[in-house]
């Protein structure tokens, strides 16, 4: 993992009280916290790589509208990191590549 | 907050009002309603209330008020009325947070995933009070990790109370980039420089709305004392930045530099984290599914739905409140919640139409002065035509990498309009459903062919308006 990009915890009134993995490395964060928080905190650079040339990707709107911070969670693909809590031993891993199986639904 | 459990949706629950949204004008609409004594349904997506304005603002996470200032505390005046409204005995709102809307449909008919389970109620009235989003401008590198939106990074602060990483540069136009340098500033976050996108005679453009902006010298004050208090802090402030460009590094993975003009000298600045921004713009995915009347926005150069002054769309049965309808703060959507609530409690006869009047007018006066400032703020801060208009290999859809390039060469072989540019090149097809590039997408063809965006039109928006798994959308078979 980089951390070139990670960001820094300022003063905060809740503890580090939550352990969730990103991709595989143990990280202490705060239970209101979102995913998405929590990889940015962790330092990953890209969480995702595009379907079409495999580029990378991070978080952007942080407001479950660009859906840049799609993530693996616990197993399951394609969810939006910055709309999921987390949880005490979370899964969270980057998205790699693959297309959406829901893509047909919104043409 | 107790009273957030999903009802039994099997057989179709009857609320007087479904308010979709619980930010400012959302809790104020359900506080409001709830004292008219109307059953209530308030529904967001977030797991609290507060909205984007008011993110986590029950459980803040900066340790220290001064950084994020008094008017974001401002939220827990609102949060107070709505918490004594939500845990009264036999309250009236049914609050439900991480309650995705899917889909609204002409009989008031609301969808909606809630722990990967879908569920469906039906109101006699709707409120959306889906606010706003940031302005999606394209520029060349702006895909790249470590850009992201200063929307983004106050929310971070908020909830998280994480700052971006060093060194950071924040770039773009319009109060919010101002108010977040200010709080980061305040938080003892090193900001290497604050590129100021604002082209030049601006300010003299928007004098002719100065009139309007002085009904309401509190607001334009405190904007002043945020540019003052930057000036004072010492940071670099470039103003007229012209050329934005993120560069990434070597590998390409990540971003690595800041590269812009003033003056039409280029420079760049090393930097791990650039923040954007170029105003807010209604987020209308809700109203545009649901087949609302949209009109153009010259001044603020956006879509919003149609609605008269208590906040009612070209769909009786259905109001709009707060920045989804056009933008102009929380201290308006609050207003434009209450109002909307105070206006369906009439016409569901729980009050009459007196009341209505004397209740209503000093919202009304508040929300006047709200209003008042915004054409001189939206004229000030309209973004640069470089931002709406990008050029050359600038992606402009994220999801599926299309370029400026791709649609302007589709736009100059005639392209009928947007949907007709989705078919040919998948411009927002991708997961975000064009919420992302809609506007530069309509801008783009605008431009090429020498239309206006007003007549160009919008993406033809259908729900669901979030990609759903199978499973919640086999769960309303039955």
């Amino acid at each position: 993992m980089t951390n070139v990009s990670n960001f820094k915890r300022l003063p905060s009134r809740h503890d580090a009280s939550v352990t969730v993995f990103v991709e595989g490395q143990a990280v202490q964060v705060q239970a209101h916290d979102s995913a998405a928080a929590a990889i940015l905190a962790a330092g990953l650079g890209h969480s995702r790589t595009t379907p079409i040339t495999g580029s990378g990707r991070a978080p952007y709107c942080m407001m479950g509208v660009c859906f840049e911070c799609l993530v693996e969670i616990d197993g399951q693909a394609n969810t939006q990191g910055c709309m999921t809590l987390v949880r005490e031993g979370m899964q969270i891993k980057r998205q790699q590549q693959a297309r959406l199986l829901t893509d047909s639904q919104h043409d | 907050m107790t009273k957030s459990s999903v009802p039994d949706t099997q057989g179709d629950s009857q609320y007087d009002l479904i308010i979709i949204g619980a930010g400012p004008a959302g809790m104020a609409a359900a506080s409001t309603a709830a004292r008219e004594g109307l059953t209530v349904a308030l529904m967001d997506e977030q797991c609290s209330v507060g909205g984007q304005i008011y993110r986590a603002i029950q459980h803040t996470a900066l340790q220290y008020q001064q950084i994020l200032g008094a008017d974001y505390y401002a939220g827990q005046t609102l949060l107070a009325a709505f918490e004594q409204q939500l845990n009264a005995e036999q309250s009236q709102i049914t609050y439900l947070p991480n309650s995705m809307v899917w889909s609204v449909e002409d009989d008031l008919v609301v969808s909606f995933s809630s722990g990967e389970i879908s569920h469906r109620l039906r109101a006699k009235k709707v409120l959306l009070a889906t606010g706003a989003m940031e302005r999606p401008v394209a520029f060349p590198g702006w895909t790249l990790p470590g850009v992201m939106t200063c929307g983004a990074a106050q929310i971070l602060l908020k909830q998280s109370a994480l700052a971006p990483a060093a060194p950071l540069v924040l770039a773009g136009s319009g109060p919010l980039l101002l108010l977040i340098a200010a709080q980061l500033n305040r938080a003892g976050v090193a900001i290497t420089a604050v590129l100021d996108t604002t082209p030049k005679g601006r300010y003299l453009k928007a004098a002719k709305y100065l009139w309007g902006a002085l009904k309401n010298p509190i607001l334009l004050k405190k904007g002043l004392g945020l540019l003052q208090e930057l000036k004072k802090s010492g940071i670099r402030y470039e103003r007229q930045v012209s050329d934005l460009k993120a560069i990434a590094c070597e590998q390409g993975i990540q971003l690595e530099q800041v590269q812009f003009s003033v003056s039409g000298k280029v420079q760049q600045i090393d930097c791990n984290s650039l923040l954007v921004h170029q105003g807010v713009v209604p987020n209308v995915q809700l109203s545009r599914a649901l087949g609302l009347a949209h009109q153009w926005q010259a001044l603020q150069q956006c879509w919003s739905p149609v609605r008269d002054t208590w906040g009612q769309s070209s769909h009786a049965d259905i109001f709009i409140a707060g920045d989804g309808g056009g933008i102009a703060g929380a201290v308006a959507a609050e207003c434009q919640g209450q109002l909307a609530a105070l206006k369906i409690a009439e016409q569901l006869e729980r009050i009459n139409p007196q009341v209505l009047v004397q209740q209503t007018r000093p919202i009304q006066r508040i929300l006047a002065k709200q209003l008042s400032i915004r054409p001189f703020l939206d004229q000030l801060y309209q973004p640069a035509e470089a931002f709406l208009k990008p050029l050359g290999d600038t992606i402009v859809c994220r999801c599926e990498e299309i370029s400026a390039d791709q649609i302007r060469k589709i736009a100059a072989q005639g392209v009928a309009g947007p949907n007709q540019a989705k078919a040919f090149c998948r411009a927002g097809m991708g997961p975000c459903q064009g919420r992302m590039c809609g506007l530069t997408v309509a801008n783009l063809i605008a431009d090429e062919q020498n239309r206006t965006v007003e007549a160009v039109g919008y993406y033809q928006i259908r729900s669901p308006i979030k990609p759903l798994t199978l499973s919640e959308l086999a769960d309303l078979a039955d």
